[in-house]
């Protein structure tokens, strides 16, 4: 905080920003080169049998106003510097989750020639849901997983993370 | 000539949007050159979701190849490894049992439904109409409730194996798909009705990107695109796979070719695949479920076309007579529907622009590609594993140094 502010001040309004947040974490969604199966199971968790907004969970379409990047997919070639630049536009405390198979390690297509890697040799992620593609119910599990980790302050704050290049 | 040009790009207005977009949940790149909210001209960058699959087959034998294709697209898994399977089991020179060739219509079927209900709440969403949006995607549930009752799997069912399916169905299945499939239909009614009468989602689908019959046989179309223009264009019944000769699939044509009239097809077309899975499960063949495939595959080249939910799909399988494939080339629908959005954007509103996209149901994991185009000559240029993946670097540096 850079505010100048007596502590109890200060840790009250952590705790209000906190609530806030575990309460209302927005998403943004970025397909790096999945087959779809990820996303449409990520769309499911939104749609009514789910309803992954009762933790208030709402995807956005901006990187500007999400908290979250919920990434797909084994990272392209050319969706590279792409799912670079979304991360740097969202505002800090940020998080990811790499949703998939393909996100965690590669998957199936770990080795073809145009994929460079898996989603955390680019962007230092919070929250892995493996399944190919993860069961809705998983997704749900790993998003509420991770917004109780918020609120039990384990997620380090990013700001001490480097991004890797 | 060239101050013409520079003076014309000036007054030039270029929107651009994606590849991060919320209309769409695939990676796509467009262009937009609007005159104040008109579109005169546009463009599309692909590519975002390329991978490489294709090259990616030569190092893995046939079985793997099975699961790697599966993968090509997520919401058409089923159609790929069936296309694969009919492929191989050509050049084999074996055929699979009847009875697995049913199961493998059925559930080419089921996926029809799942991917018509999900492109239904898409086309919605485009529309502003979110309420049709989180309908249409609770009753999809049904149907990924059927395909995981039967299958295991929400998504990629893997029902395929080279020579036949992986899982017969019994009378419990059966009985679990017609309850199913009878809460669908009535559903799809109600939907059929909602679409054209409902007057919010007729002002954006009525009259908008009309395609003619004429032109939709110059661009290309194909699948419930070309059929919504009253092109008569369907796999399963111009060359029957699987099944289809023995449970036909009755077409479905409309000849106002506007957005209205594709919506109207594929929720048609929904009716008529649950007919379509009610005659198989009436009259599904006895008998085994595999036929043995050999580990190596005799030399030879074969095609084999199937239906997908956007059109016809097409596969190339090249064998050397080794465990793996020599080449494998793919051919999707949604790369020959893209030419008809570009074509009919121009002199449409640039709100018009999400529908007329979500219109031929795009499905960009499936359409990213890489050709090589070699004009005369007939030297072979080999591509190497090192070369393929140089030119990606290459390719790709020369783009971030650019614009982008």
């Amino acid at each position: 905080m850079t505010l100048n502010l007596p502590t109890l001040w200060h840790d009250a309004l952590e705790k209000v920003k906190t609530w806030a947040r575990v309460n209302s974490p927005w998403l943004i969604h970025y397909n790096s080169g999945s087959c779809n199966g990820c996303d449409i199971e990520i769309l499911a968790t939104l749609t009514p049998r789910y309803d992954a907004e009762r933790f208030g969970v709402k995807l956005q379409g901006s990187p500007r106003h999400a908290d979250v990047l919920i990434c797909t997919g084994p990272v392209t070639l050319q969706s590279k510097e792409r799912l670079r630049r979304i991360y740097e536009q969202m505002p800090e405390p940020k998080f990811v989750v790499a949703v998939g198979s393909c996100a965690i390690s590669g998957g199936v297509f770990d080795g073809c020639y145009n994929v460079v890697g898996h989603i955390d040799e680019l962007l230092p992620v919070d929250m892995y849901i493996p399944g190919c593609p993860p069961r809705p119910e998983a997704i749900l599990d790993g998003l509420v997983k991770l917004l109780r980790s918020l609120q039990d302050g384990q997620i380090e704050r990013l700001e001490t993370r480097p991004l890797a290049t | 000539m060239h101050t013409n040009e520079h003076t014309a790009q000036i007054e030039k207005f270029i929107i651009p949007i994606g590849p991060q977009h919320p209309a769409l949940k695939e990676p796509g790149h467009f262009e937009f050159t609007v005159d104040g909210e008109i579109v005169t001209h546009a463009s599309v960058r692909l590519g975002y979701a390329h991978r490489g699959i294709e090259k990616g087959v030569e190092s893995r034998n046939w079985t793997q190849n099975l699961y790697l294709l599966e993968r090509v697209c997520g919401i058409c898994s089923h159609v790929h490894a069936t296309a694969y399977c009919l492929g191989v089991e050509k050049l084999a020179g074996v055929e699979a049992p009847p009875r697995a060739q049913a199961i493998r219509e059925l559930v080419a079927e089921l996926e029809r439904i799942h991917s018509h209900y999900l492109w239904l709440g898409v086309t919605a969403h485009e529309a502003g109409f979110d309420t049709l949006f989180m309908y249409t995607w609770r009753d999809r549930e049904t149907v990924m409730d059927i395909l995981e009752a039967i299958s295991g799997n929400r998504v990629h069912y893997s029902a395929n194996i080279l020579g036949g399916v992986k899982f017969d169905l019994g009378e419990k299945e059966a009985q679990t798909i017609r309850q199913g499939l009878s809460f669908l239909e009535e559903r799809t009614h109600h939907y059929l009705e909602v679409v054209s009468q409902d007057a919010l989602f007729l002002q954006r689908t009525r009259g908008i990107g009309v395609m003619t019959l004429a032109q939709a046989e110059t661009i290309g179309v194909i699948g419930p695109t070309a059929r919504a223009s009253g092109l008569a264009r369907d796999v399963r019944l111009d060359d029957p796979y699987a099944a289809y000769d023995r449970f036909p699939v009755p077409i479905i044509l409309d000849d106002r070719g506007d957005l209205s009239a594709r919506v109207v097809v594929r929720l048609k077309e929904l009716l008529a695949s649950i007919e379509t899975i009610r005659h198989i499960l009436d009259d599904l063949p006895p008998g085994e479920l595999t036929v043995r495939v050999p580990r190596k595959i005799k030399p030879g080249e074969a095609i084999s076309r199937v239906e997908a939910p956007r059109g016809e799909l097409f596969y190339f399988i090249k064998s050397n007579g080794s465990e793996m494939p020599e080449r494998i080339h793919i051919r999707t629908p949604t790369l020959c529907n893209m030419a008809s959005v570009l074509t009919l954007a121009v002199g449409h509103h640039l709100a018009d622009m999400p529908m007329l996209l979500a219109g031929i149901d795009p499905c960009f994991s499936c359409n990213d590609r890489g050709i090589v185009v070699q004009y005369g000559g007939d030297d072979h240029d080999h591509w190497t594993w090192e070369r393929l993946r140089q030119f990606g670097i290459d390719h790709y540096k020369q783009l971030e140094s650019g614009v982008f």
